[in-house]
């Protein structure tokens, strides 16, 4: 056994309300730059749609993810590491920008400068490649925002898979959820296996995955590797990127930008502690259906003296196991199990869970009264699919998703009847397996999600990661060379460089 | 051409070439290690990528290494072997004719990409364009030089490179003698060849140095970094 932690995340569908607040905070910290202004290190898709990029749920398409072969052991669904090496000079798996969509910015100044006319000034869009006029925009990062488009090109999600889909497309029976996608930081990531040149990796003390920005070349491997498509190239740096779960925010025990700034108050950010020793064998699991339990088996129990004391053995500081022991995430994922790792058939061991979202019903709309199943309605009658949420969070699996939602309506039944009836009702709480207790903690974590009780996040010991003599007086996060932005602002000879002024901040500068 | 001009460009400029090179490279990945990439763009634009990058790199490739074993193995080698000056000639002319043709299509395409494709020029750097085209000449003048190799199937022409070529790296001081009597069209083949080398450090050339060959031995899959375990005792301020 070789116990490492993590910061995990959680995020309670039921309670987004899709108002992007999180991806646009994301992209105002990490993307706002010549190169990825297409990249959404986090974003919020309606499902069903075909997200962002295009389709990128279909590993038929793009490749991504792990695949067992015959003898039991796994490996990148794009190849061995010689079919990777023979992909290097043109990579037939990798989205072009279009998949994404081509990023684009407005002629404001023209809504100023215009002369006089008729009809008022319009500002038309430009491209940020090319800098060329663009006629018409095809395609956005949000482009389904709230089942926009038509029904056939959004029903070629992957998660309709086994489902009739054709009565979804009718106005009085179509369904949506909002979908906020960031990186995993997997324990068995496809993007750190498909990077020939070893740039990407996990570090040990908090699970998070990173690029060294010095050892990528570009060879762009990674950005087929992940099935989930959260590692973006930068066109201009030549670099490729991703979510780095605000690592410099993490570190100082602080929850990442995305959590923070979560208005819906979704997010949560725990520590969890797992066996490192068994992440092959549950990723090699041999039917796809069993790898979100076999993925809850590498958990370990926070509490229990064994694990603590080897624990400290393998190196995690007193602080984070006292951290585990409140983990929000530990307690839904694994205690209560409500949350579920995305898309667990990747076989890439996520560590970014959904709570998944209960739904109107649909025979109250159709019958006039509510299915029942005894005194709690059947969440099969819900306007979701079950078997949509099960292929999106379980590989198909419906039952451990039904009893999440049975969970989730048992707390809403017991909170109602102790509240409005004045009645502790233990036969609910019985009923999915719970006891009131846990019913009325997880109420307290997941309904009034207190922000101490949503972020447990310990400070990082980075005393014991590196020498802090060597950092005094460093610059900290930083792009390019040490404390250079990588492009010097003096020409060769030693005069300023003329510079045009980009963004809002240069703006400001330059003014003050 | 004079005698001053010839020792020049084929006696000392070689050296001028190799030296920053050498030092070029060095300084760059480890002050700049930020800019050392492949730089690729096929994210912008597919079209014309997958075919012409996998017949130039593939074609460049061959003669590459085409250049660097035909011109730096001793001859001595080649006749203890028993391949024939005339037989190690043909085969450079056949090998090194279907490579160039490779590569000479794909660098067409490539450059076609790079010059007329809005995003794609758009995101060129001026060393990108002038690199493209550099190569391209170049391959251009190497299969130039096919028909006048043809001229003369004995061999003997190419064994005066190979002892230029290797006696700039034994050197002697007289290896530009060998390449004096050549014709114009090796000259500027071989010229351009060295400047290739001198530019090659402020290019992205660079990234040929990083075949991540390392890959198909690397343990495992997975990259995990660990915590660095201190190994040398603590320093204090006061020391």
């Amino acid at each position: 056994m070789k116990i490492r932690a993590q910061i995990g995340m959680v995020l309670n569908l039921d309670k987004c309300i899709g108002c992007h607040t999180c991806s646009v905070t994301c992209k105002n910290v990490w993307t706002n730059r010549e190169g990825v202004e297409y990249a959404w290190f986090n974003n919020v898709e309606t499902k069903p749609g075909v997200g962002y990029p295009k389709e990128w749920e279909n590993q038929k398409k793009w490749n991504g993810g792990w695949t067992r072969k015959a003898n039991g052991k796994i490996e990148p669904k794009m190849g061995s590491k010689w079919r990777i090496l023979a992909k290097i000079f043109a990579n037939p798996d990798l989205p072009e920008i279009d998949d994404y969509y081509e990023p684009f910015d407005f002629d404001y100044g023209h809504l100023q400068t215009a002369g006089e006319s008729q009809a008022s000034p319009t500002a038309r869009p430009r491209s940020l490649i090319s800098g060329e006029r663009m006629e018409k925009i095809e395609w956005g990062p949000n482009w389904e925002e709230i089942l926009g488009g038509e029904f056939s090109k959004r029903s070629k999600d992957y998660n309709f898979e086994g489902v009739e889909k054709e009565i979804y497309g009718e106005f009085e029976n179509t369904f949506m959820m909002y979908l906020p996608r960031l990186c995993e930081h997997c324990l068995n990531p496809t993007c750190v296996a498909a990077c020939p040149s070893g740039a990407i990796y996990k570090r040990e003390d908090d699970g998070i995955v990173l690029i060294d920005q010095e050892k990528c070349r570009g060879w762009r491997m990674c950005v087929s590797g992940c099935p989930y498509k959260k590692i973006y190239y930068n066109w201009s740096s030549g670099k490729s990127e991703k979510c780095v779960f605000c690592y410099p925010r993490i570190e100082a025990g602080q929850p990442t930008v995305c959590s923070e700034t979560c208005v819906g108050r979704i997010r949560y950010l725990g520590v969890v502690l797992y066996d490192a020793d068994r992440i092959h064998e549950a990723a090699s699991t041999a039917d796809e259906r069993d790898l979100y339990e076999e993925q809850l088996k590498i958990f370990l129990d926070p509490s229990d003296p064994k694990v603590i004391e080897q624990a400290r053995k393998d190196g995690v500081p007193d602080a984070w196991l006292e951290a585990a022991k409140k983990s929000p995430v530990y307690k839904m994922a694994m205690e209560w199990k409500v949350a579920f790792p995305l898309h667990p058939e990747y076989r890439t061991l996520p560590m970014v869970w959904y709570i998944p979202p209960l739904s109107p019903l649909q025979s109250a709309a159709e019958a006039g009264k509510l299915g029942m199943d005894g005194a709690m309605p059947d969440v099969r009658s819900l306007r979701i699919p079950v078997r949509y949420l099960a292929n999106l969070l379980t590989a198909g699996k419906e039952a451990p998703v039904v009893s999440a939602l049975e969970r989730m309506l048992a707390m809403r039944a017991y909170m109602r009847a102790k509240t409005i009836d004045g009645v502790i009702d233990e036969v609910t709480a019985e009923k999915v397996g719970m006891t009131g207790q846990m019913i009325e903690e997880m109420y307290h974590v997941m309904a009034i999600a207190n922000y101490e009780d949503r972020f447990v996040i310990p400070t990082s010991h980075r005393e014991i990661s590196e020498d802090a003599y060597d950092v005094r007086g460093s610059c900290g996060f930083s792009f390019g060379n040490g404390c250079s932005g990588g492009s010097s602002t003096t020409d060769l000879f030693g005069a300023k460089r003329p510079r045009t002024v980009q963004t809002p901040t240069d703006i400001f500068k330059e003014q003050v | 051409m004079s005698d001053f001009l010839n020792t020049l460009l084929f006696g000392i400029y070689p050296y001028i070439a190799l030296a920053v090179l050498i030092l070029g490279t060095i300084v760059r990945y480890d002050r700049e290690p930020y800019s050392w990439r492949s730089g690729s763009s096929q994210l912008l634009r597919r079209k014309q990528l997958v075919w012409g990058s996998v017949l130039f790199h593939v074609g460049v490739l061959i003669i590459f290494f085409g250049h660097l074993i035909g011109l730096l193995t001793p001859i001595a080698i080649f006749d203890a072997i028993g391949i024939s000056h005339g037989a190690k000639q043909l085969l450079a002319i056949v090998a090194g004719g279907i490579a160039g043709i490779m590569a000479i299509v794909g660098a067409t395409m490539l450059i076609h990409r790079r010059l007329f494709d809005a995003r794609v020029r758009a995101a060129s750097s001026n060393a990108d364009t002038m690199i493209i085209i550099l190569l391209w000449v170049q391959i251009a003048l190497g299969l130039m030089t096919i028909p006048i190799s043809l001229q003369h199937l004995d061999g003997h022409e190419m064994v005066r490179f190979m002892t230029w070529a290797q006696g700039i790296f034994v050197f002697n001081g007289d290896a530009a003698s060998y390449v004096a009597g050549a014709s114009i069209i090796f000259k500027l083949h071989i010229f351009l060849g060295l400047t290739i080398l001198l530019v090659f450090p402020f290019t992205r050339l660079v990234h040929m140095l990083s075949v991540p060959v390392r890959y198909l031995w690397r343990p495992g899959y997975q990259v995990v970094r660990e915590r660095n375990r201190r190994t040398a005792p603590l320093r204090t301020p006061a020391e």
